[in-house]
């Protein structure tokens, strides 16, 4: 039993990861006044991003581990995918700090589009390799990325639980600290929270609210992809198959609710949802056997939660718990 | 006091696309020295002082300062220049400390608010200012905001200040405060510019005034040397008769009974509290008080829009002689009895009139529901559009204006004309003024005087203490939410109602320290 709740926290802890960089990501651009609901499409983008430039990789070493360089296995496929997330963020902050489009629409174009454009490379390099499955294979790299911590395994259900991960866990959870230090402790974070609460104060003050939005948006952008790039090439092991993300980027903008919009709430949270998302593999093995039918309600929990948050957070209104005043406004200097 | 020009301008011209918001103006201030602009609405003084903050570029004309041409190119370089603007509507950010406000956007040197902080702090001592450097913006009052905005123009180093219309959300004794800050800054040397339209503060406070018209400059004047005739005359380009004719209220029967309302807002604060009293009918009753004092909630309830906990609003119905208990009523049944709510909120357009739809489609929101067929009338609320634009002087191209691209002056004569226009039993007009010129405003007082002749019970909440003396017969003050007191306005003073307006905040104050 207690192995098994081992296992459990274990392998719960690389499902939370993703919606922790969607979430970060997510806050990070929410912080400079923009909901950026293209965040799933994001992610998929990042995610087939990094899947073009490991395969692209693999096909030049002839598909073979040892001509691989694990250094250039490793970045060829994490830098295709921050350019991948970056391009995406680019288009909607174009869209939306440039043109001043609507946000909430734009962001859900931007999702439809990145999901289509996933699936089309996704459909094409299956093609490419004569695959009978619209899967792509990349075990190879995916061996270097899923290393864990070499010391895991001498210190007992600790180095299990804790750190038997690979390097995009602990990566992710350090991103979320640096950005919170970022926000709370330094003048960019203060003049950045200014813009997503005030743009026309930050503007008076002298701060530039385009290029705000712009990087908040593109850092943001490239942060969530990771988390695509996670998924694949950690927790699917390396095989990419088309759809198989799954609603894991809405779950991330709901977790930026759920953490009221702190980085550090959104580790707990992430790993939260993690576990809850994986309560449905577990229940047999803690005996209780699931069917079809309870299995879809398990899968429902992390909503549950959401909503359950959602609610209490409203009851209490807290203005710190509350989003970026000026969250989904489009600015425009010379507007009275 | 050193005669030295701390900023001149030179034939400044300022246009937005054909309109000509500042035609060769020319100012100087000196040193030491607070110099008032006044101008009537739209006469550009804004735009004037928004091009020495950076926000606007001029078209024309050259500004010096200490004597040397500069270019202003953005906020940026105003601060350069030790140039700080205190804006009409303030630039904070809520959820922020009045420190972090204050140190938003400075680049220079590590990023220390415990450094800044005591800064702030020594500021405040120098200049008498009362401000927690780390109390948060959301928790401040108005008067607060507007400390924490002036502590950020001194801590970046301002040597000219400028303060537009700084007195408007402030209660006389905030005022006077205020004012002794400002004669000690520029007893500090500061130069110090600060746009108004209240006359007795241009001359209590300033050395010089500048005046504008329609964007021109007409001439500055040593304040020792003018009066308020004068200087009515400068601003209007005519004479203006500026008394309100105040009747005495004929057969004044109460018409409009409020008993001890409470009502709570979304976070359940309770935002009026046991409110009663009666406005009589032939009377125009004021409400003063600080804004956001429950004023807008109390209309609101009598107009069936606020949802009461308790408390009964009745209302003697002059047709049947009944009493009718409001509370019982919707918004739609209340108007149809003659009760009519005009409120000019902040905003303007936030309530009232829709802004993309033009006026006869604004008349038309009151009178939809009439005429038998399936189509709408139009021609009775056209008519009444191009009454109200010629009887007010609505500056309009047409009367198929979208209301939105009026001057925010001429919103309000539409949002009033059109609530006077219903013959109404009770009329409720929230700041009917605010931001009109003196023209404007003296044809709003009349019309209400009028409806009062003829017998409706008008409820006025204004801003301008002075106005509120002059034009109601008795004057309610609320504060907090509660009644603090109601006076005869032919006898009041306007010290006796600023006390009474602040009478339940220093009462929370002294909680706070308590607690402290």
């Amino acid at each position: 039993m207690i192995g098994t709740i081992i296992r459990y926290l274990s392998s719960s802890i690389p499902l939370g990861v993703p919606l922790l960089y969607g979430s970060t990501g997510e806050i990070v651009t929410e912080k400079s006044g923009h909901l950026n609901l293209g965040i799933p499409g994001i992610m998929y983008v990042g995610s087939i991003s990094g899947v073009i430039g490991a395969f692209l990789y693999e096909q030049a070493c002839g598909n073979r581990l040892a001509n691989m360089n694990p250094a250039l296995a490793i970045l060829i496929p994490l830098l295709s995918c921050i350019i991948g997330s970056v391009l995406m963020g680019l288009i909607y902050s174009f869209l939306t700090v440039t043109l001043r489009v609507n946000q909430n629409v734009t962001g859900l174009a931007l999702t439809t589009f990145g999901v289509g454009l996933g699936n089309f490379f996704g459909g094409s390099l299956a093609k490419l390799v004569d695959s009978e499955l619209p899967n792509i294979i990349l075990t190879n790299t995916s061996s270097f990325y899923d290393v864990s911590l070499p010391f895991a395994a001498k210190l007992g259900w600790f180095g299990e639980i804790f750190l038997s991960h690979d390097f995009l866990t602990y990566l992710a959870i350090a991103v979320a600290i640096l950005t919170s230090l970022v926000l709370n402790r330094t003048r960019m974070g203060l003049n950045l929270r200014a813009v997503g609460e005030n743009p026309a104060t930050a503007d008076a003050a002298g701060i530039n609210v385009t290029r705000y939005k712009y990087l908040a948006t593109c850092i943001g952008s490239a942060i969530a992809g990771l988390g695509g790039l996670q998924y694949v090439m950690v927790y699917a092991d390396g095989v990419w198959s088309n759809n198989a993300f799954g609603d894991r980027g809405w779950m991330a903008i709901a977790l930026v609710i759920f953490a009221l919009w702190k980085p550090t709430m959104a580790i707990i949270g992430s790993f939260l949802f993690g576990m809850l998302c994986n309560l449905n593999n577990y229940m047999p093995q803690f005996g209780v056997p699931l069917g079809t039918d309870t299995q879809e309600l398990f899968n429902m929990l992390p909503y549950v939660v959401t909503i359950l948050v959602l609610i209490i957070t409203s009851m209490r209104k807290k203005r710190e718990h509350q989003p970026p005043q000026s969250l989904g406004l489009p600015y425009f200097r010379e507007e009275r | 006091m050193a005669q030295k020009a701390a900023i001149e301008l030179k034939n400044i011209t300022k246009a937005f696309g054909s309109v000509v918001a500042n035609k060769d103006v020319c100012l100087t201030v000196n040193k030491g020295e607070i110099l008032s602009i006044l101008g009537e609405n739209g006469s550009g003084k804004t735009t004037l002082m928004n091009m020495i903050a950076g926000i606007y570029f001029p078209d024309e004309g050259q500004i010096f300062i200490d004597g040397e041409e500069v270019v202003i190119a953005s906020p940026k370089d105003a601060f350069d220049y030790k140039i700080g603007m205190i804006h009409q509507h303030f630039k904070l950010v809520d959820i922020f400390t009045a420190t972090e406000n204050i140190v938003l956007g400075l680049e220079d040197g590590k990023f220390d608010l415990k450094n800044a902080e005591k800064q702030v702090h020594d500021i405040c001592e120098k200049y008498g200012f009362e401000v927690d450097p780390k109390k948060k913006i959301y928790t401040m009052s108005v008067s607060e905001k507007q400390t924490v905005e002036i502590i950020k123009v001194l801590y970046r180093g301002a040597d000219i200040l400028i303060l537009d219309e700084p007195t408007a959300v402030l209660t006389p004794q905030e005022t006077q405060r205020l004012f002794d800050v400002l004669r000690r800054m520029r007893d500090d040397g500061k130069a110090i510019i600060i746009i108004t339209h209240k006359l007795h503060e241009v001359l209590s406070l300033s050395d010089k005034v500048a005046v504008l018209r329609k964007g021109e400059y007409v001439g500055t004047v040593n304040t020792a040397e003018t009066n308020e005739a004068q200087l009515t005359e400068m601003m209007v380009g005519k004479k203006v008769e500026l008394n309100i004719h105040r009747s005495e209220p004929k057969d004044a029967v109460p018409r409009l009974e409020v008993h001890h309302i409470d009502c709570s807002n979304r976070e359940g604060v309770k935002v009026l509290d046991d409110v009663s009293f009666i406005a009589n009918a032939g009377e125009i009753l004021g409400v003063a008080g600080i804004a956001g004092s429950g004023q807008r909630e109390l209309l609101e309830a009598i107009a069936g829009l606020q949802r009461l906990d308790s408390g009964a609003v009745l209302y003697n119905n002059p047709k049947t002689g009944n009493m009718e208990n409001l509370t019982t009523k919707t918004p739609l049944q209340i108007r149809e009895l003659g009760v009519r709510l005009s409120f000019v909120p902040e905003d303007r357009l936030g309530m009232g009139l829709v802004g993309n739809m033009d006026i006869v489609d604004n008349m038309m929101l009151r009178s939809y529901r009439r005429g038998k067929s399936v189509f709408l009338e139009r021609k009775g609320p056209k008519d009444l559009a191009e009454h109200i634009i010629e009887e007010l002087e609505v500056v309009t191209p047409s009367a198929s204006t979208p209301v939105r691209r009026l001057s925010g002056g001429n919103v309000q004569k539409v949002l009033v004309g059109r609530e006077i226009a219903a013959s109404p039993t009770v009329l409720m007009a929230a700041y009917p003024v605010r931001g009109l010129d003196i023209n404007s405003s003296y044809t709003i007082y009349n019309l209400l005087n009028e409806q009062k002749e003829r017998g409706v019970a008008v409820i006025f909440v204004g801003e301008d203490l002075d106005v509120l003396l002059e034009l109601c017969d008795r004057i309610m003050v609320i504060g907090s939410g509660r009644i603090t007191g109601v006076v005869d306005a032919r006898t009041a003073t306007k010290e006796q109602i600023g006390l009474l307006m602040t009478k339940t905040e220093a009462l929370t104050w002294e909680g706070g320290e308590d607690r402290a």
